[in-house]
């Protein structure tokens, strides 16, 4: 055995000798000096989930508002507004509810904010209530016919839209507006008693939209309609399997 | 004699190493195609009805406000594209602006066909590219299925940035490290929803655990005909679409 290493030329020893002393200096390094938080991936995956957690909280959730709001959330949770949060107006709380006297959530009166969700816009969905900001009474606050609390149209709605409030709304922007729903439905009286039992008409031919709609439509209430030959104009189809009536497209 | 003994010995060799090379393709593709279905305990996932959102942008509000996301109109955690898709094939996308007054101008062009928002945010992927790719272990996914980013680790290289591929993360301009929806790990791990989804006024955004029996989450599942963005990419998002339009990316 020493003779094996008698026979190693002596570079070769020293040449051992250095890396020697480099894996320990290595060694020493990665166990000694680098604090082991820096090479536990796992435990700093785990402080930086502390962290994340600790992270302060803005918006208080809307059970923080009811403790002490009961009487406008009783107010809410009947109308329109039900599912809506309060910070979704009023903004982040949590600060409100850990100071309520000093901070103060704010009440967005001013005439923009209400059309945020409310301004027509056609990539909404159809039924949502929404009005034109401009023609909708000029620079008058939302809150003067609206409570934001209990929305509701300013009329209560009356006879079809008070259920049929979705078609009304889309009728309400579409080229039928002028038409009451009795001009296509014909609404027996027992209808609002047992609604399901006894059903409105509905329209069930071509001819009945060519009164208005047909080259020699006589309706003379209809005088500005798009005109079309009824002999000529959609195949075998009648008119809603193209034309939505109660917001019917026009081709211009 | 001799000739037997070779046609043995290389049909025996053969077999084996053939039985070898088939047990190894036999344990490989079980194991990179098992789906990871059964999580214990908590796995957050996140619902968004399309046909729901309105574009009123309180999300992208609240989350800023939330999570302390810089004000310039390109950092989101999570926004709201509107895509208006015209007869003739075009398909127009655009994140909507806070605040921004939105005129009804697509009201009158009847070369529209349809228009819609999408909201948008982390998908949460179970597989996330971002997690790969990270070159110091920055950013990883939580027992509840969560992706964060330990922004003490992290070097700001964006290569996560690059490789997601939902466009879901921003380089914080302060900080100088990647930064992403938490789903507000900070107010869920406390029993609240994510700022999002508190604020959001018609219910377009569901969260939840998907393991929960009964909860808006599961029954948005239930009752839905649900989609993901990216399915081909096989990164299994854990944000599911419901009434998804098929130009959606």
């Amino acid at each position: 055995m020493g003779k094996f290493f008698e026979r190693i030329p002596e570079p070769v020893t020293r040449l051992l000798i250095v890396v020697l002393a480099l894996v320990v200096a290595g060694v020493v390094v990665v166990f000694g000096l680098i604090p082991r938080s820096m090479m536990d991936v796992n435990a700093q995956w785990a402080a930086a989930v502390k962290r994340e957690e600790a992270r302060p909280i803005k918006y208080a959730g809307f059970h923080a508002c009811a403790e002490c709001h009961d009487e406008l959330y009783d107010v809410k949770k009947k109308g329109y507004h039900k599912d809506l949060s309060c910070e979704t107006c009023h903004g982040a709380a949590k600060a409100h509810t850990e100071d309520p006297d000093k901070v103060k959530p704010e009440i967005p009166a001013q005439r923009a904010f209400c059309p945020q969700c409310h301004a027509y816009n056609p990539s909404r969905p159809r039924g949502f209530p929404m009005i034109n900001p401009v023609a909708h009474n000029p620079l008058k606050p939302c809150a003067s016919c609206h409570n934001p609390h209990d929305p509701k149209p300013p009329t209560t709605p009356k006879e079809c839209s008070a259920c049929h409030g979705e078609i009304a709304r889309t009728k309400a922007v579409s080229h039928h507006v002028q038409l009451a729903c009795t001009t296509c439905h014909e609404v027996p009286q027992r209808h609002k008693v047992s609604p399901r039992a006894i059903k409105p008409t509905k329209p069930q031919n071509r001819e009945f939209c060519g009164k208005c709609h047909g080259k020699e439509g006589t309706d003379r209430m209809a005088k500005l309609a798009p005109k079309i030959d009824l002999a000529q104009h959609g195949e075998k189809y009648v008119c809603w399997q193209c034309h939505y009536p109660h917001s019917p497209e026009v081709a211009q | 004699m001799n000739d037997r003994r070779t046609f043995l010995r290389g049909f025996l060799s053969v077999l084996l190493s053939g039985g070898a090379i088939g047990g190894i393709l036999k344990v490989l593709p079980s194991k990179a195609y098992a789906k990871e279905t059964l999580h214990e305990g908590k796995w957050y996932g996140f619902g968004v009805s399309v046909d729901k959102c309105i574009g009123c942008a309180r999300c992208m509000e609240a989350c800023k406000t939330e999570n302390n996301v810089p004000r310039q109109p390109f950092f989101f955690r999570t926004w709201v594209e509107r895509y208006v898709i015209r007869k003739n094939g075009d398909t127009t996308v655009k994140t909507i602006e806070p605040n921004a007054e939105q005129l009804p101008e697509a009201a009158t062009d009847r070369a529209i066909l349809r228009s819609f928002f999408v909201p948008k945010l982390c998908n949460q992927c179970a597989k996330p590219p971002c997690v790969q790719v990270c070159p110091v272990g920055a950013t990883f996914q939580t027992k509840d299925g969560v992706v964060l980013v330990n922004e003490k680790t992290c070097i700001g290289c964006r290569y996560c940035i690059q490789a997601c591929p939902y466009g879901a993360r921003y380089l914080h301009p302060v900080t100088r490290t990647a930064d992403k929806c938490t789903f507000c790990y900070h107010r869920i791990s406390h029993g609240l929803l994510p700022a999002c989804v508190e604020v959001c006024p018609t219910q377009a955004r569901v969260f939840g655990d998907l393991n929960a029996a009964a909860s808006p989450m599961s029954r948005f599942q239930r009752m839905n005909k649900i989609h993901v963005l990216k399915p081909g990419l096989n990164t299994e998002p854990k944000v599911y679409y419901a009434n998804l339009d098929g130009e959606v990316r």
